[in-house]
């Protein structure tokens, strides 16, 4: 899908020491591998097998996906923030397509 | 060759039983053999305890295609001691695996929350792994109206 798209939800300020949950989604059809076509073909799996979410550079949290997670795959998850900052996410489909968006965050 | 009427009635029988066999519906299914097969390949062997862990996924699914899933681990997340990484497993679908969850110390709490694709009504297993050696598991049933891997 060309048009895939992601959808981050970042609070815009956190206390120092705060943990603070991010929602992420990206519009991505997930194509299994297990559906055919009308002619009765497999449709080729076309699915994004990972997500990762860096803080400055570091590595926040990450996973492996497989063609079970939903078409438009949802990830919550928490993070700690020491400091002021960007947090970066990146989705990489079957297909080699990489997709990333960024969020800054600040100290109260 | 003359057929007699026994074995016209032998080939028939054995010719309805191969159709019925061809038609098996969808995808061939993984079961709770393979399920632990992989859980031990993702322990590495190690005896997972239960209690530690919460599975949280509804108890009827109205459409397999999106069932929320999340799961959470009691632990401190400081650098020597925290939950490495959560593995997901689904025992009724074409493949166990569903997702694994990577954890640091940056991530503050050992939770997360997707949604998954459920064929059928199955149970869903979750094993945990910290970075002390010590895994956990938690199991939870899950039905499933409609499936939600096409086929």
């Amino acid at each position: 899908m060309a048009t895939a798209k992601p959808r981050v939800k970042v609070p815009k300020s956190a206390s120092a020491g705060e943990v603070i949950t991010i929602k992420t989604l990206i519009s991505h059809n997930m194509e299994s591998g297990q559906r055919k076509d009308k002619e009765g073909n497999v449709i080729p799996r076309n699915i994004i097998n990972k997500f990762e979410c860096f803080f400055n550079g570091t590595p926040v949290f990450s996973c492996d996906i497989d063609p079970a997670i939903s078409a438009n795959p949802y990830f919550e998850f928490t993070a700690k923030v020491m400091e002021a900052g960007t947090f970066r996410f990146v989705w990489t489909g079957d297909d080699g397509k990489v997709y990333d968006t960024e969020k800054k965050i600040a100290l109260d | 060759m003359k057929l007699t009427r026994r074995q016209a009635l032998s080939f028939s029988t054995g010719a309805i039983a191969f159709t019925l066999a061809g038609m098996r519906i969808g995808p061939a299914l993984a079961n709770a053999e393979d399920t632990s097969a992989a859980v031990q390949a993702f322990s590495g062997g190690a005896e997972p305890q239960s209690g530690m862990m919460t599975l949280k996924a509804p108890e009827i699914a109205e459409n397999g295609n999106t069932v929320p899933v999340s799961v959470s681990v009691e632990s401190p997340m400081t650098a020597d001691d925290y939950v490495e990484s959560v593995a997901i497993y689904a025992e009724g679908n074409p493949n166990p695996e569903v997702v694994v969850f990577n954890f640091t110390p940056m991530s503050g709490e050992a939770s997360a929350t997707t949604r998954m694709r459920l064929a059928k009504t199955q149970n869903v297993v979750a094993v945990a792994k910290t970075s002390t050696g010590k895994v956990y598991i938690d199991k939870r049933e899950v039905k499933v109206t409609i499936g939600g891997c096409g086929g």
